[in-house]
């Protein structure tokens, strides 16, 4: 699997870019699930949100990273058994996906640093608050953190959906092209 | 001389039980200047002291300074202006676990009954507290910190209150621990009367 993508398939770097932020979004979500239940006695209580928050921002750098990939990159053309309706859902569920992304992003980010205060990233580096205390607007993050992160993960199953019917259903190369293996047809 | 001075003694007297009475009258909070506060307490698993506060209630007292026993307080407090200093714990605290925000939005305290010592200067005021949607009898110790003209032409009486509620007792159920079961209150209200 060569390093750059080409037109018909994404490289080692963009899909390598593009599974991390798939691991990063399903665990922070199983994670964020589970962390707000804990009790005051658990050991978790106070790690799982640090783990949160810190692997949060990583992820954030980590999109911002695929974004200028992404920008910089060939970019895989179509396969050219898909219909131009199947073409133009795609490309609004990426986009959708996208601002889903910064929208959880952003807000999570938004909800600890509502009193002014830095997220610590595995205690490597800070990342101060922008806004300083704003009141009240930890509960307006929460919110949005909640439903964008819900909308996130169901749509990123549905296109996880998508590509697993492109790959047994369709028996095409959307799901092989992401992944390293040798494609099927000339795409 | 005499007769100035006669005219003043006079006058005193006949002044003296409209002064007794003088600061009879409805109070309502100074919300506006923010001279009032209800500040909570509650042990950090036994080793520290954590202090918070709820910015936004609102209040009225009904005093009776013949018979203080008469006198009244109402106090309603919007639950989700509670403060710690701490947007992720408000967040927290806001949420089902404690103050359960989005269906009890508000908290409230009905004064039932007015015990006064005898130096008049400190009260137990029983009322009902309503909290989380649970209502109980509480007691408030309340001290009267002082009352008279303030500078801007208005008439002011300020109280300080507290006691002290299980968590428990109103269906908070968030176990932070053996210290921490119960929670002080610490009032001080200003009220201008109207």
């Amino acid at each position: 699997m060569q390093l750059r993508n080409s037109p018909r398939r994404f490289g080692a770097v963009h899909a390598t870019l593009h599974w991390l932020v798939a691991l990063a979004v399903f665990g922070l979500f199983g994670l964020g699930y589970y962390m707000v239940d804990l009790g005051y006695y658990d050991e978790l209580y106070r790690l799982a949100p640090h783990i949160h928050r810190s692997v949060g921002i990583l992820l954030l750098i980590t999109v911002l990273l695929r974004l200028v990939w992404r920008l910089a990159d060939t970019r895989p053309s179509a396969l050219g058994s898909h219909s131009p309706a199947e073409i133009l859902s795609a490309r609004v569920v990426h986009g959708v996906l996208y601002l889903l992304l910064f929208t959880a992003m952003f807000s999570g980010y938004l909800i600890s640093t509502a009193d002014g205060s830095a997220i610590r990233v595995f205690n490597w580096f800070e990342v101060p608050s922008v806004t300083g205390r704003i009141k009240g607007m930890e509960d307006i993050a929460g919110d949005v953190h909640y439903w964008a992160t819900w909308g996130l993960v169901v749509l990123a199953s549905l296109h996880g959906l998508a590509a697993i019917k492109h790959h047994f259903v369709d028996r095409d190369d959307t799901l092989r092209r992401m992944l390293p293996v040798a494609l099927k047809g000339r795409g | 001389m005499k007769k100035t001075l006669l005219a003043s003694a006079m006058t005193l007297a006949l002044a003296g039980p409209a002064i007794a009475s003088e600061h009879s009258g409805t109070y309502a909070f100074d919300t506006e200047g923010a001279h009032q506060f209800i500040t909570f307490e509650v042990s950090h698993l036994g080793f520290s002291t954590l202090y918070g506060r709820f910015n936004d209630f609102d209040g009225e007292i009904v005093f009776d300074a013949e018979n203080p026993e008469n006198s009244k307080v109402n106090v309603t407090i919007d639950t989700s202006s509670v403060d710690s200093n701490h947007a992720e714990r408000d967040k927290h605290l806001r949420s089902e676990d404690f103050l359960f925000v989005d269906e009890y939005p508000e908290a409230t305290f009905r004064s039932t009954r007015v015990e006064v010592d005898d130096d008049g200067e400190e009260a137990d005021v029983t009322g009902e507290l309503t909290l989380r949607g649970v209502t109980r009898e509480v007691t408030l110790e309340v001290e009267l910190q002082g009352h008279g003209e303030d500078p801007w032409g208005g008439y002011r009486m300020g109280f300080d209150a507290e006691t002290e509620i299980r968590l428990k007792d109103f269906g908070i159920p968030m176990d932070l621990g053996p210290a921490s079961e119960t929670v002080k209150l610490e009032i001080s209200v200003e009220g201008i009367r109207q």
